[in-house]
């Protein structure tokens, strides 16, 4: 039996109840929709929270001085200095696995331009910073290590800054803005990075050499670093060592005991990303799951109608029969039948999953991913349902016996 | 050369405790090119041996050799080949695909032999044509009237150029007038070498075969040639008689 001329018995048998038809696979549809609503939507959140971290810094740690209490939360930090600016050096020129570290010194600041003034957060920090944060520069460029060693009075704006202080699509580089009652100069705008997971605005600050913050702002350069420090690992694989080298290089520095506690603490970002995104993950796996279960419901609503069709249908099948239809060629046309309605549901469910997923990322501005390997999956997932479903009433059908199904009242 | 032989068929169904003989024993040749109708009693085994003959069931025990070939032991998918390549059925209650072209209807046995898309088409079209449907291709059965349904069902027996068409019954639904018309397309088919065998309990009806067989209680009463009367000349007679009718 030519399997395409089945397919056109199983379309045709399909179409002559093609009301029915369609009930039958909403199940199908409805839980096809879902599923791909749903990943969407958690691929979306996924990214989002990736591209929150990738906006932090890849392989970022951050060293704070002051200890961690025993209950784990971060005491004294700010309060009593404890990292040096030679620790900072000992990081960046003897440990393999990092591959930079800036110091960040932060406080706010009024900054004033000719029309505007606007307080913001100014950062004192080295050029690699922009590098460990992965952050381009719109206009201009960053500081250079020559400005760090000679104090000068230059700043880096973040796009805020330069819409508050100057309007929008101005290009500020070569003015001067007041930080207090210095004059600097600007030599670059930081590009737009949006906001961080917690939804403060990255482009709302300001950035100095650390050496014209430490002289201008927090008068004088001492040997502590009373701030934080960035660092970036070598590579995703490197970030628990260059953890670990820190720790050691630190504790060694600072000749801590075997019995003391650290005198700092260090927050690896890929961790914090990791433990986020598996928020997300398990949100969608549990939404997912969800949507699965309907499409198994829907399988075995198709099972249900295709049992019914088989009793309601026993006479055509024996009329099928006694023009020569065999047995395999009636299993076949149930069978068909039931792929195709699943196959044909699950089309549909991917274009309304698809729909209610963009309906909804532009209503509530949800970020949603369309990802076509789950469109696939589900297309072949329903395709499975409709076989698995199917075959218990198509076997049915084919083991009637003629005459009784002709018989049949 | 006998087209059909039956030798001491038996037929005995099991219903519960009890069984009914529906055949018990029954021998019957037929030739090739014969039109033979089978009569009897209501529940005397008729239907049950047409069944047999169509190869929709099996017998208890006994032999059937249809078209030179031993049937009575095959397996399923074998009868269904055989169903569709040797027999032709025609059922009392039409047994038309609903909400399904006349076309497509008739096209259904060519499907099954897996015969493609144009000559499938021009062959079924031409078995509607031969029944006087050339008009109503697209007619689906709620829109056909009773005998037009029944000569669709007469064109899908034929489509597949079958030896031997069986029908039980096939006026039992009609009036009188198509009874006729659907006996002259029988006689038209037995005319072109095809063997028929039709089961009826009217005996206007069996005036228009070539033998009579009888049955009762299970087992073959008489069996008779006689000389057909013609369906056509039966036909025009009525017509006749019924214009005069409507002009009186
Ligand atoms: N599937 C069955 N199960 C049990 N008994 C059956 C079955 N089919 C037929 N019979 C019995 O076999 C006998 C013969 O039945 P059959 O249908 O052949 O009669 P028939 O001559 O065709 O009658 P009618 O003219 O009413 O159609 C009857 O007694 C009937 O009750
Ligand atoms: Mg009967």
């Amino acid at each position: 039996m030519n399997p395409l001329i089945t397919l056109r018995i199983a379309l045709r048998a399909l179409m002559r109840n093609s009301m029915r038809s369609f009930l039958t696979t909403l199940g199908i549809i409805i839980g096809v929709a879902a599923v791909i609503a749903m990943m969407a939507i958690g691929a979306g959140a996924r990214a989002q929270v990736q591209a929150a971290f990738a906006a932090m810094g890849t392989n970022l740690l951050i060293l704070l001085p002051g200890s961690t209490t025993a209950g784990g939360s971060h005491g004294g930090f700010g309060s009593m200095p404890t990292l040096t600016w030679e620790d900072l050096t000992a990081i960046q020129v003897e440990l393999s696995s990092v591959k930079a570290a800036a110091p960040t010194l932060r406080s706010n600041q009024s900054l004033i331009s000719d029309e505007n003034n606007w307080t913001t957060s100014v950062t004192g920090t080295s050029p690699e910073y922009f590098g460990i944060r992965n952050w381009p520069f719109e206009n201009g460029a960053g500081f250079t290590q020559g400005d760090v060693t000679a104090g000068a009075k230059v700043v880096v704006l973040g796009k805020t800054v330069v819409d508050r202080l100057f309007g929008k699509r101005v290009d500020p580089v070569g003015q001067t803005v007041r930080v207090g009652n210095t004059p600097f100069s600007v030599v670059g705008v930081a590009a737009a990075k949006g906001q961080s997971s917690t939804g403060q605005d990255y482009d709302d600050a300001a950035f100095i050499p650390y050496t014209t913050f430490a002289r201008r702002i927090q008068g004088g350069l001492s040997k502590y670093l009373s701030g934080t420090v960035f660092i970036q690992a070598v590579s995703t694989e490197q970030t628990p060592r260059a953890l670990a080298d820190i720790t050691r290089l630190l504790r060694d520095r600072h000749k801590l005991g075997d019995g003391q506690e650290d005198d700092f603490s260090i927050r690896n970002l890929n961790e914090v990303a990791g433990a986020q995104q598996q928020g997300t993950d398990t949100i969608t796996n549990l939404l997912a799951s969800v949507a699965a279960v309907s499409l198994l419901v829907g399988g075995i609503g198709i099972m249900n109608i295709m049992l019914v069709s088989v009793t309601e249908r026993t006479r055509e099948i024996g009329v099928r029969m006694a023009i020569g239809a065999k047995p395999r060629s009636i299993l076949l046309q149930f069978l068909i039948e039931a792929l195709v309605l699943s196959v044909v549901g699950g089309i549909i469910g991917v274009v309304l999953g698809v729909g209610i997923a963009t309906w909804l990322a532009s209503k509530f501005q949800w970020p949603i991913q369309i990802q076509v390997d789950v469109i696939s999956l589900s297309v072949g997932f329903s395709g499975l349902v409709g076989i698995v479903f199917g075959l218990f009433p198509a076997r049915k059908a084919s083991q009637l016996d003629p005459i009784d199904a002709l018989r049949y009242e | 050369m006998p087209i059909i032989e039956i030798t001491d068929v038996v037929k005995t169904y099991q219903t519960g405790d009890v069984e009914v003989h529906a055949l018990r024993g029954v021998s019957l040749s037929i030739d090739e090119g014969e039109f033979v109708a089978i009569m009897g009693a209501s529940g005397s085994g008729k239907s049950t041996l047409m069944n047999i003959i169509g190869c929709l069931d099996r017998p208890t025990s006994g032999a059937y050799r249809l078209a030179g070939r031993e049937v009575s032991g095959l397996n399923r998918d074998d009868l269904a080949e055989v169903r569709n390549q040797v027999l032709g059925f025609v059922f009392q209650n039409f047994n038309l695909l609903s909400r399904t072209s006349a076309l497509e209807n008739v096209e259904l046995p060519l499907l099954y032999r897996g015969i493609h898309g144009k000559e499938r088409h021009r062959r079924a079209a031409a078995a509607l044509e031969r029944v006087g449907l050339a008009g109503r291709l697209d007619h689906t059965p709620n829109q056909l009237s009773g005998g037009q349904q029944q000569r669709v069902a007469i064109a899908r027996a034929l489509v597949g150029e079958p030896k031997v068409v069986l029908a039980d019954e096939p006026t039992g639904n009609l009036d009188s007038l198509t009874s006729v018309e659907v006996m002259a397309l029988f006689q038209e088919l037995q005319s072109t070498g095809i063997t028929v065998a039709l089961v009826t309990h009217e005996p206007d009806i069996a005036e228009f075969a070539s033998r009579v067989v009888v049955v009762k209680d299970g087992l073959i009463l008489s069996d008779d040639r006689q000389t057909p009367s013609s369906a056509r000349v039966a036909l025009d007679e009525l017509l006749a008689a019924k214009a005069a009718g409507g002009a009186a």
